[in-house]
């Protein structure tokens, strides 16, 4: 069904509801995130290691973040962007509100089935390379909402997740272990994946 | 005299030339391989929060905005000469007052030519 702009709301809603019903009944299983090239042993020559190696610097010391912050856990990112945690040491201040911009979602807090298709739709207009950090019990199973019709358990049902971080909702050191472990897998990266 | 602009016809040159690099450096590097290019529909869909876009994402707005910024914008930079009139006060004197009156006067008959002109009347 097409969107007009003389569609009644009516219209929209029952259009969104099949959006979420069809993204629902896709997604009853985990994305995996492709993690096979982190123990991959190619053969590289040292040309390809150096460009790997500024490339690489360059991508995880701008690891811009999107925001699309859906619950409680979002306070804790808040402190952790503020002066007391200062995630502008890795460059990652700059929180932009177009995925344009960004390479990182932090996905901190519940999901319910009515967001999933934006947060879905924000992921896929963001520019290549992105990473997803799961933040907090709900970006990971659903939490303490995981049995819940509208909860989507785990945020690995619609997006490639690459670190997880658990806690309730997880503290900023636990949020800076998170980004530190990402740093790391951005470093293994080779621009041969693509 | 005309050569004395020759610098900033350098300038000007310069200026292009690092905007048209800045441009090109992306495109090179995707010719080559190094930057990821992975294009799909949904990512060069207009971005409007996440959602789809209903009707003509190109709108047109009224050129009455335009009026109502104009005299915002002269509301405004009362206020900036305002401000540290008040700070200073004190210092300033009551010769002060005088002169601010007039300032403000001669942006109320501005104002009140707008006015009666029916530009804040939205049509
Ligand atoms: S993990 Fe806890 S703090 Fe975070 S969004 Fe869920 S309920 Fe809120």
């Amino acid at each position: 069904m097409e969107i007009r702009t003389d569609s009644t709301s009516l219209d929209i809603d029952r259009h969104e509801g099949n959006l979420i019903k069809e993204l629902r009944s896709s997604s009853t299983k985990p994305v995996t995130e492709p993690s096979g090239w982190l123990s991959e042993d190619l053969k590289r020559n040292i040309f390809l290691t150096t460009v790997d190696n500024v490339l690489n610097w360059g991508r995880k010391s701008s690891l811009w973040t999107e925001t699309a912050f859906t619950a409680c856990c979002t306070f804790e990112f808040i402190s952790l962007s503020s002066s007391r945690f200062d995630i502008a040491r890795f460059g990652m201040e700059v929180l932009r509100s177009s995925p344009r911009h960004a390479d990182l979602i932090i996905t901190a807090g519940t999901l319910t089935w009515k967001m999933a298709p934006q947060i879905k739709r924000v992921y896929e207009q963001m520019a290549e390379p992105k990473w997803v950090i799961a933040m907090g019990a709900c970006g990971i199973t659903g939490g303490i909402f995981a049995d819940s019709y509208s909860v989507v358990p785990g945020y690995n049902r619609i997006l490639p997740i690459d670190v997880y971080i658990p806690g309730c909702p997880p503290r900023p050191e636990a949020l800076l272990a998170g980004i530190e472990l990402l740093r790391k897998k951005v470093e293994k990266r080779s621009f041969l994946q693509g | 005299m005309l050569s004395e602009f020759s610098l900033i016809a350098l300038f000007i040159l310069i200026v292009m030339g690092f905007a048209t690099t800045l441009v090109l450096i992306p495109q090179a590097l995707k010719k080559i391989g190094i930057v990821p290019s992975k294009p799909s529909e949904v990512k060069y869909e207009p971005y409007e929060c996440g959602l789809e876009t209903i009707g003509e994402t190109w709108v047109q707005f009224k050129i009455r905005y335009y009026f109502y910024a104009l005299l915002l914008i002269t509301l405004d930079i009362t206020v900036i000469f305002l401000y540290p009139w008040a700070v200073e006060l004190k210092n300033l004197g009551s010769s002060s007052l005088g002169v601010i009156f007039s300032f403000i006067g001669i942006l109320a008959v501005g104002y009140i030519y707008a006015w009666r002109k029916g530009a804040l009347e939205w049509k």
